[in-house]
């Protein structure tokens, strides 16, 4: 089987581990969209889809086939050439940056030694999608929803690298394996804590950047009737619906690999002896990859949204002075050797 | 032709085009666009020279977000090419002839007869292990610290002459602080009780006319 | 390798000027309106630090410091001592200026100590590097204070010329750098001289580098042919604005072109000398015609200042110690003059009036004789009238040139300068002969503008009288 596997050109083995990354990342996608109806449904003490299969669990597929058989409506005097590539521009990196990423130890697609900086420049390029679509589609709802993703999206990246760079000064690397492998130990010795003020910055920067409630003003459907997507409809349409969830899912992983240990598991080594499934694993990661994609529905159903000059007074007033703060206090705590973190 | 070669050409073609077309468009935002291409098929090229930390900042820095800001402000001017381009023709003459000029003397100093392989050979492929990153970083904060500093204060001198020149408090519009918007408390901000005297005057009038309603009922 | 501490003496006047910029930038957030005398204040404080710091740090062999990016000599004590000093008096002209436009506010103070911080680390710099980013530091300074009048549609109009002009000089150098970077590979002004003495003329690479070299320093001087920014950036930015970038940078370009030219490439030196000599006839000749042309003193200035870079220039393209020590005596006494001339600009001015052409001056000598004495004094030093300190200067860098055997060209830039005593003579004649305007109001200044007034006048003679102990300090930087 190894032997099988080894024979294949080098191309194809990329393109089989893409297609290994890709299909799970889409149906999680797909069923993101149902738990996002039920969660929220719930909270809000309905029942959410139950109509289509067993308590509505084919309802996904029903809209990608409703949204399939859709005709794209491409409105007069738009920029056509740029409106069709918009969407495609904004998935683009949602799905491209999952290459740097490690699923266990050693399991990753590609292992670079600068892969947080990769992370950080491919969602920084996602709002591309957004601004050309906003502008080609020649409607002054998707250029207000435009202008707004695209200031807001620049006020937060800085903040989330300003949480990342405190990252990579409390692992001392920037590769994503060496930064979960920094947090070896128990629930304790994992970044959320010494990180903390960045921890929280970078989850509420990453539910900004990928522009959901509470900062969801770039649609903000009860201002600007649904911003920047306004005129997109069938498949264009769920090209950017796809993009945002696997958006999404990108930012649950990456704070459980960067501050919540990965695929480490919660308890002391010694208190799990021969218990296999206690043990480090990929299966902990997806656990807490959950909770925060459960986070981002609770915001969703909990938060009214934020009005626009107050998200702008959060970015630049609140978290860069936090994350700048913050960045010194973590620096001089490695210097320090501060156990149990750091101790050489 | 090995891989790698492959697609040096292959991007740097597409940097060339991308480039010709920034200059060429008639749309700005078209141009920008393809600025952003150029950009990111040059970061491309130089992480094929190995500098895959220059590579990617140029991607984060560049197209993340100095051309958002670009964009933006592209999209939001009403530019006029006609008149931008009407003294093209009477310029072009003696621009294209300084343009020819300095190209032919780049050409005829930065070839391969000054900077080919003899005079700078190919550097030895760095080893696996070294890391681009922790390299510049080394270098920038012992060697050139001092540049580095002074590019810091150049930095703080850009932003504090930005704001100077733009920031200005207009009389005429009526701002709100979201500071002390959110700093609002339940209680004596949100609501104040104010006590007043009842009104005698009003008084008998409409006891008056409410009482009979209520004995009916 | 471990930071040694020691690094950091030879730069503590640069670290004051950042520390005063920083408090200044901070400090402003909190003043009321009222208190904002104490930016002035602090600014001023700062400066003086800064040249007690030059004093006790200065002395002594050359120290090369910051892994070879900084160097502290002789040319660095000077030269910073110059800049500082021209600077305090350029900041005590301007306030009385400021206040009245509703322009005094922390970020001119701010601005302008970063300009300063600029030139400081041009004058200290021993690499390409270093004396770039400081000459953009000063660059991006002073374009920012070329706008600082928003309200101005000339101010916007000049600054976003000298945006685009200097950005183009700055790409010309930056271009040169990179070519002398390729053909020595180093950035270091010591192992380029190295390089630079064994390789010579032959490396084509070296002189095309050298040619845009030359370029982006005419640039930056504001010479002929590359001077098409000068006047109207003096005429339309506001005359504090100019008298801090008319004055100052002129000692910080002379320091671009010493570090440059002498200290990494001066074994070429017969290369750049026919360039400079060409950039030097063309500017004198420009600055001096043109001048006489016009109305507008700012603007009169301006080509005064191109005529005078012509013969700075004069001294460098000597190539001799002595030409070296004429044309950095030249430099500084200019700064000085150039100080006292728009300081007197801004002490015509008033509310709502700006003395901007020479019907402005008429009879100030019946306004007020002191501050007339002041302005002819600087006059006639431009002009080179002995015994002010300007004929010191034209005659050194003269005989420097004549030394060298062109005599020729002594003889042009004495023509040019007799025809430029025209037009300094006719600011005499307009201050002392001409009548004033009957509604002129009575020139009001606080002592301290006195004060530095005269200072800045009386200089002007006893440097003239007594020009050894400057001489032999210019002198004895260059052995």
């Amino acid at each position: 089987m190894i032997e099988l596997w080894n024979a294949l050109p080098v191309v194809i083995q990329i393109l089989i581990k893409i297609i290994a990354i890709v299909l799970p990342l889409l149906g999680m996608v797909a069923y993101y969209t149902l738990a996002e109806r039920k969660v929220i449904g719930y909270i809000q003490v309905r029942i959410g889809p139950n109509r289509v299969g067993w308590r509505g669990s084919l309802q996904p597929i029903a809209d990608a086939v409703k949204l399939m058989m859709k005709e794209i409506v491409i409105p007069t005097k738009a920029d056509k050439v740029l409106f069709l590539l918009a969407p495609m521009i904004a998935i683009a990196p949602a799905l491209a940056a999952w290459a740097v990423f490690p699923f266990d130890e050693g399991l990753v697609l590609a292992d670079i030694n600068a892969g947080l900086l990769y992370l950080l420049a491919l969602t920084s390029l996602g709002v591309y999608g957004i601004i050309i679509a906003g502008w080609a589609s020649n409607s002054k709802y998707a250029l207000l929803g435009a202008m707004r993703s695209a200031a807001q999206i620049v006020a937060y990246e800085i903040a989330m690298g300003f949480a990342l760079v405190g990252v990579l000064v409390a692992a001392g690397s920037l590769n994503l394996g060496a930064i979960v492998a920094a947090q070896e130990g128990n629930l304790l010795t994992w970044f959320w804590l010494p990180l903390l003020p960045l921890f929280g910055v970078y989850l509420i920067s990453g539910i900004a950047e990928t522009n959901r409630a509470p900062f969801d003003v770039a649609e903000g459907e009860s201002e600007i009737v649904a911003g920047f997507h306004v005129e997109y409809s069938g498949m264009a349409f769920a090209v950017f619906f796809l993009a945002e969830y696997a958006n999404m899912i990108l930012i649950s992983a990456l704070s459980a690999l960067l501050f919540m240990g990965g695929w480490l598991s919660p308890f002391p080594q010694a208190w799990i002896e021969g218990i296999a499934i206690l043990g480090d694993g990929f299966h902990w990661l997806l656990l807490k990859t959950f909770f925060f994609m459960f986070v981002f529905l609770w915001l969703r159903a909990t938060f009214p949204r934020y009005r626009y000059d107050q998200i702008m007074r959060l970015g630049w007033k609140v978290f860069i002075p936090i994350t700048i703060v913050w960045i010194l206090v973590v620096a001089l705590a490695v210097l320090a050797e501060l156990p149990p973190w750091w101790s050489a | 032709m090995g891989f790698e070669k492959f697609l040096f050409y292959v991007f740097a073609t597409i940097t060339l085009v991308a480039a010709g077309m920034v200059i060429t468009r008639r749309n700005p935002v078209h141009a920008v666009l393809y600025l952003v291409l150029a950009f990111i098929s040059s970061a491309a090229l130089w992480i094929l020279l190995e500098a895959e930390f220059l590579g990617i900042v140029l991607v984060l820095v560049y197209v993340g977000a100095v051309m958002v800001l670009f964009l933006f402000v592209v999209m939001m001017l009403d530019v006029d090419i006609a008149t931008l381009r009407a003294g093209f023709i009477r310029y072009l003459p003696i621009g294209a002839l300084i343009a020819v000029v300095l190209a032919l003397e780049i050409f005829l100093i930065v070839g391969p007869a000054n900077f080919g392989l003899q005079q700078f050979p190919a550097p030895a492929p760095a080893a696996p292990g070294v890391s681009n990153t922790e390299e510049l970083g080394l270098l920038l904060y012992t060697l050139y610290v001092y540049p580095f500093e002074i590019a810091a204060v150049i930095l703080l001198v850009a932003i504090v002459a930005a704001i100077r020149l733009t920031l200005r408090r207009r009389s005429d519009t009526k701002y709100m602080d979201p500071a002390q918007q959110v700093r609002v408390k339940k209680g004596p901000d949100r609501i104040r009780i104010v006590k007043m005297p009842s009104e005698r005057a009003a008084v008998p009038a409409v006891a008056a006319s409410a009482a009979p309603q209520e004995s009916t009922e | 390798m471990p930071f040694d501490a020691a690094n950091l003496f030879p730069i503590l006047p640069e670290i004051a000027i950042l520390v005063t910029a920083s408090v200044v930038l901070v400090l402003d957030l909190y003043l009321k309106e009222k208190d904002k005398d104490i930016n002035h204040t602090l600014t001023l404080i700062g400066l003086l630090v800064a040249i007690g710091l030059t004093g006790a740090v200065g002395g002594g062999d050359a120290r090369v410091v910051f892994d070879g990016n900084v160097v502290r000599d002789g040319l660095t004590d000077l030269l910073r001592g110059a800049i500082l000093v021209v600077s305090l008096l350029a900041f005590v002209y301007a306030r009385p200026w400021l206040k009245d436009r509703g322009l005094f506010v922390g970020e001119f103070y701010v601005l302008g100590l970063f300009a300063i911080l600029g030139m400081l680390i041009m004058v200290s710099a021993n690499s390409f590097l270093t004396i770039y980013l400081g000459l953009e530091l000063q660059a991006l300074s002073l374009y920012a204070l070329v706008a600082f009048d928003r309200d101005s549609k000339k101010g916007a109009e000049a600054a976003m010329k000298y945006f685009v002009l200097g950005a183009l000089g700055s790409g010309m150098l930056l271009y040169g750098v990179s070519m002398i970077y390729g053909a020595t590979g180093s950035i270091e002004f010591g192992p380029v001289a190295q390089a630079v003495a064994e390789q010579g003329m032959d490396n084509k690479v070296l002189v095309f580098g050298v040619v845009f070299l030359v370029i982006g320093v005419g640039f930056k001087f504001g010479a002929v042919p590359f001077h098409m920014w000068v006047p109207d950036i003096y005429e339309g930015a506001p005359t504090p604005a100019v008298l801090l970038l008319g004055s100052a940078p002129k000692i910080a370009a002379f320091a671009l072109a010493i570090r440059m030219l002498v200290d990494g490439l001066e074994a070429i030196q017969p290369d750049w000398q026919g360039m400079l000599l060409i950039l030097a006839v063309l500017s004198m000749g420009l600055g001096n015609l043109v001048a006489i042309a016009q109305t507008n003193i700012k603007r009169m200035l301006a080509y005064s200042t191109i005529s005078h870079v012509g013969f700075i220039f004069l001294g460098l393209l000597a190539g001799s110690a002595q030409g070296y020590a004429s044309a950095m005596f030249y430099a500084i006494v200019y700064a000085v003059m150039s100080t006292g001339a728009f300081g007197i600009l801004l002490i015509l001015s008033r509310k709502g009036f700006d003395a901007e052409n020479l019907d402005d001056l008429k009879g100030l000598n019946d306004r007020d004789s002191w501050y007339a004495a002041m302005m002819a004094l600087v006059m006639f030093s431009m002009a080179g009238v002995p015994p002010t300190v300007g004929f010191m200067a034209k005659l050194l860098v003269l005989e420097s040139v004549v030394r060298i055997d062109l005599v020729w060209l002594a003889l042009v830039a004495v023509a040019f300068s007799i025809i430029g005593a025209f037009y300094y003579l006719r600011v005499v004649k307009v201050i002392y002969f001409d009548k004033p305007d009957p509604d002129m109001p009575v020139l009001t200044t606080s002592g301290g503008v006195r004060f530095a007034m005269s200072l800045n006048g009386l200089s002007l003679l006893a440097l003239g009288l007594f020009p050894a102990t400057l001489l032999s300090w210019c002198q004895s930087v260059f052995v």
